[in-house]
C-alpha cells in the first residue's frame, strides 16, 4: 500500500493580537504589540493512503480546516513537513479563483491553472468542462452576469476535470441544492471507484460513514482517534456528551457482558437502516458466573437533537431471559418506522432485575438513516415473465 | 514522495522551480490584470500612452515659462519618466496585489510571490508598449537619433530598474497586508521620490548645487547618488537622451560624467538591489505563509 500524503509532526502557530495593530502607527507608539500563540495545529502525524478516503471530524476549533488548508498547501505550517505524491485539487470553495470581470473561458484557463494545469493541456479538457457545465452559450459572458447556480456548475466542472490525484474537500461542499449534493457525492464516488485519494472535512457524521473507509479526529489541535469511522464518530460523540459530568461512557460490574452488538437493517444493510425499513438489534450476552435473570435495554439517541427516538427492554417487552450461564443472543425486531434521516446512536444496557447495572454502554453504536431519495440506480432485481394464450 | 509542503525558510533555488513550475499562473494573472484595467474602456492600451503625453505636455509648458532652455525636451523628459512611470505602477499595484486577491489567496494555493510579480508584469507590459511608442519617437525626432556606445547602458537600466522595483514590491505587499497604511505611506514618498530624481529637470544643475556643499565629510551629490533611482534614470537618459554638452562652451545638460563611471554606478546599483531582492523575497516568503489567515 502506498502513501498518497505523508504527514508528519504538523504544527501550526497563529499570532492572535489582543489588539491587533493594523497600522504603522499603532505598532509604532503601542511599544510591543501584546500577541499571544496559538497553536491550532500540535504535532500531527499520519498517513494517507493512495486510493482511500480519509475524512477528517472534529468541532468547531478543533483545528480541522486549518490541518486541510495546510495539507492543500494554503497555509504554511510552523513545523513538520508533508509529502505529497499525485496531483492536488482543493475544492474549499466553488467558484473560488474566478473573476467576475473575466468571461467563462477566460475563468476556466485562469482556475486551471491554479490547479496547475498549462494552457496546452487546459485545451484538452476545455470541451468536456463546457459540455459537464451546461453553458455552452454563455462561455464567452462576463462571470459577472452569471447566475450563482452557473459559477458552482463551472466551478465544480473544472475542479473534477482537472484529473487530480487527490481531491480535498471542504463542508462548504455540502451547502447547495440536494440535486448538486447528489452529484457531487457521486462524482465522489466515482473518484473513489477510480482509485483516487480523498481527504474530506465535514460536520455531518453520516458522510463520514457513508463516504469514507478512515476517519481523524482532532480536538485543539492534537489528533484524538484514528481509524475506522465508525469509532472515531463514536469518540467524537462521547467527547461531545463528556461536557456532561453525569456521562459515562461504559460501567456496570460486568457479572454479565455485552459481548456484541450489531445492527441490521431488513436489507441487509449494516448499520444503517432507510426510512419506512425494519431493523434488527442483536445483543449479544456472555456471563462469567451464573446469574438468575438479567434485563437487556436498548435505546436510540439522534445525534442532532439528543432525543429518544426509541427504547425497549426486555422485561417491559414481557420477555424474561432467564438463567444465564455462558452465552445468550438477544433480537430486538424494529418494524417499518417513518425513521428521519440523520445520525443516531443506539446505548445498549444490561441490568439484573433489582436494578443492579451489570454492563451499560452509552451511545456505543452509531446508525445512519440516509436521505430517502436516492439517485436513481441500476435495480438489482430479475424479473419474471408470463405468457398467456388469449 | 514527489513533493513536500513548504519549508518555513526560503530556499532560493528550490523556490526558483517552483515559481517557474507555476508561470501559467502568473501569465494568467497578468492577463487578467490587462483585461480587466482596459477592457471595459473604449480606448483601451491607449490610456496607458495618454499619461506620459500628458505629462510631456504639462511639463513643456513649465518648461517653456521658465524658459529653461535643455534641447530636445521630450526626449530628455520621457526617457527617465518611463522608468519612473514602471516604479510607481509596479509599487502601487504591487503593495496592493496581495489584498487585492484576497480571495485567492485564502482559497487557492499557489506561490504567493506571483501577485507582486503580476504587478510588476503589467507594469511592464505598459513600460515596454510606452518604450516602443519611445524608441520610435527618437528615431524620427529631427537632429536626434541614437548615439552607439551610450545605448549599450540601457538593457544595464532596464534589469537593474526591474530587479530594484520587484524588491521594493514584494516589501511594500507583504507590509500592506499587516500594516494597511503603507499604501498612504507609499503615495506620500513616491511624491518626494519623484522630485528627488533628475526627471524634470536636468542632472547638471543639481550637480552643480550641491557637489561644493559638504555634509558629514561627503559632498551633497554623492549623497543625491545613494538614491538608487536617480542613478536609473541618470542611465536611462545617458542610454536614449545622450546629450551631455549640447554644444563646446555651453553648460551641461545631464551629469558630465564618464560612460565608464555611470556604468560602475549602474552596476553598483544592480549588485545592491539584487541583494535587496533576496532580503525582500525572504521576508516576503517568511510572511506569505500567513497570509491566508491575516487576510
Amino acid at each position: 500500500m502506498t502513501t498518497a500524503i505523508a504527514i508528519d509532526g504538523i504544527s501550526k502557530m497563529f499570532r492572535l493580537y489582543r489588539e491587533r495593530p493594523t497600522s504603522l502607527k499603532q505598532r509604532l507608539l503601542v511599544s510591543r504589540s501584546r500577541s499571544e500563540e496559538f497553536w491550532a495545529l500540535r504535532d500531527v502525524s499520519f498517513d494517507i493512503a493512495e486510493g482511500s478516503s480519509m475524512g477528517l471530524v472534529g468541532h468547531n476549533g478543533s483545528g480541522k480546516t486549518t490541518l486541510l488548508k495546510c495539507i492543500a498547501g494554503i497555509l504554511r505550517p510552523t513545523a513538520g513537513t508533508i509529502r505529497y505524491r499525485g496531483r492536488l485539487a482543493a475544492l474549499l470553495e466553488l467558484g473560488a479563483g474566478f473573476h467576475p470581470d473575466l468571461t467563462g473561458r477566460e475563468n476556466v484557463y485562469l482556475n486551471a491553472s491554479f490547479l496547475g494545469l498549462s494552457r496546452r493541456q487546459t485545451d484538452r479538457i476545455y470541451d468536456d468542462v463546457v459540455a459537464f457545465a451546461e453553458l455552452d452559450d454563455f462561455m464567452d459572458n462576463q462571470v459577472k452576469f452569471y447566475s450563482s447556480g452557473m459559477l458552482v456548475r463551472l466551478g465544480f466542472a473544472v475542479a473534477v476535470h482537472v484529473d487530480p490525484e487527490v481531491l480535498l474537500i471542504d463542508e462548504v461542499l455540502a451547502v447547495g441544492d440536494e440535486s448538486f449534493q447528489r452529484r457531487c457525492l457521486d462524482r465522489i464516488r466515482r473518484f473513489q471507484s477510480e482509485g483516487r485519494t480523498i481527504v474530506l472535512v465535514t460536520h455531518a457524521l453520516d458522510v463520514v460513514r457513508q463516504v469514507c473507509d478512515e476517519a481523524v479526529m482532532l480536538d485543539h489541535g492534537r489528533v484524538q482517534a484514528i481509524g475506522a469511522p465508525d469509532d472515531v464518530v463514536r469518540t467524537l460523540r462521547h467527547r461531545m456528551l463528556s461536557d456532561d459530568p453525569t456521562f459515562v461512557p461504559e460501567e456496570g460490574s460486568r457479572e454479565v457482558e455485552i459481548s456484541g452488538v450489531v445492527l441490521e437493517s431488513d436489507g441487509g444493510l449494516r448499520d444503517t437502516v432507510h426510512p419506512g425499513e425494519g431493523m434488527t438489534i442483536t445483543v449479544d450476552l456472555r456471563a462469567d458466573v451464573a446469574v438468575p435473570d438479567a434485563a437487556v435495554s436498548f435505546a436510540v439517541v439522534s445525534a442532532s437533537s439528543n432525543l429518544h427516538v426509541l427504547e425497549g427492554k426486555t422485561s417491559r417487552l414481557g420477555v424474561s431471559l432467564g438463567h444465564i450461564d455462558g452465552k445468550k443472543r438477544v433480537r430486538f425486531r424494529i418494524p417499518p418506522a417513518p425513521w428521519a434521516s440523520g445520525t443516531y446512536f443506539v446505548s445498549v444496557g444490561l441490568d439484573s432485575p433489582d436494578g443492579r447495572l451489570f454492563h451499560v454502554q452509552t451511545q456505543h453504536y452509531p446508525l445512519t438513516v440516509p436521505d430517502v431519495d436516492d439517485v436513481p440506480h441500476a435495480l438489482a432485481v430479475e424479473p419474471t415473465v408470463e405468457v398467456e394464450d388469449l | 514522495m514527489e513533493r513536500t509542503s513548504e519549508p518555513p525558510r526560503l530556499h532560493v533555488g528550490a523556490r526558483l522551480r517552483e515559481l517557474i513550475a507555476h508561470r501559467e499562473v502568473l501569465v494568467n494573472l497578468v492577463r487578467k490584470e490587462l483585461k480587466v484595467k482596459y477592457t471595459a474602456s473604449v480606448l483601451g492600451a491607449v490610456w496607458s500612452l495618454l499619461n506620459p503625453v500628458m505629462f510631456l505636455a504639462v511639463f513643456s509648458l513649465v518648461v517653456f515659462v521658465l524658459d529653461n532652455n535643455v534641447p530636445d525636451f521630450p526626449v530628455f523628459l520621457l526617457s527617465g519618466l518611463l522608468a519612473w512611470n514602471f516604479l510607481s505602477n509596479a509599487l502601487q499595484a504591487g503593495s496592493r496585489s496581495v489584498i487585492d486577491n484576497a480571495n485567492l489567496v485564502k482559497k487557492m494555493a499557489f506561490p504567493r510571490e506571483i501577485l507582486p510579480l503580476s504587478a510588476v508584469g503589467v507594469a511592464l507590459f505598459d513600460f515596454v508598449l510606452q518604450s516602443v511608442v519611445l524608441l520610435v519617437f527618437i528615431a524620427v525626432y529631427p537632429g536626434h537619433g541614437f548615439q552607439l556606445p551610450e545605448l549599450a547602458l540601457y538593457p544595464v537600466a532596464i534589469v537593474t530598474m526591474l530587479v530594484f522595483a520587484t524588491a521594493l514590491t514584494f516589501w511594500a505587499a507583504s507590509l500592506n497586508v499587516r500594516y494597511r497604511d503603507v499604501g498612504h505611506l507609499l503615495n506620500l514618498a513616491l511624491l518626494v521620490w519623484f522630485w528627488a530624481t533628475p526627471i524634470v529637470y536636468q542632472g547638471w544643475l543639481v550637480q552643480e548645487k550641491l557637489q561644493t556643499v559638504r555634509f558629514l565629510g561627503l559632498d551633497l551629490w554623492t549623497l543625491y547618488l545613494l538614491n538608487p533611482v536617480a542613478v536609473i534614470v541618470l542611465g536611462f537618459q545617458r542610454a536614449l537622451y545622450s546629450i551631455v554638452v549640447p554644444a563646446p562652451g555651453e553648460e551641461p545638460i545631464l551629469p558630465p560624467m564618464s560612460l565608464g563611471t555611470l556604468a560602475g554606478l549602474l552596476f553598483a546599483v544592480l549588485a545592491v538591489s539584487v541583494l535587496l531582492l533576496f532580503l525582500a523575497w525572504r521576508s516576503f516568503f517568511h510572511r506569505s505563509g500567513d497570509f491566508a489567515e491575516e487576510l
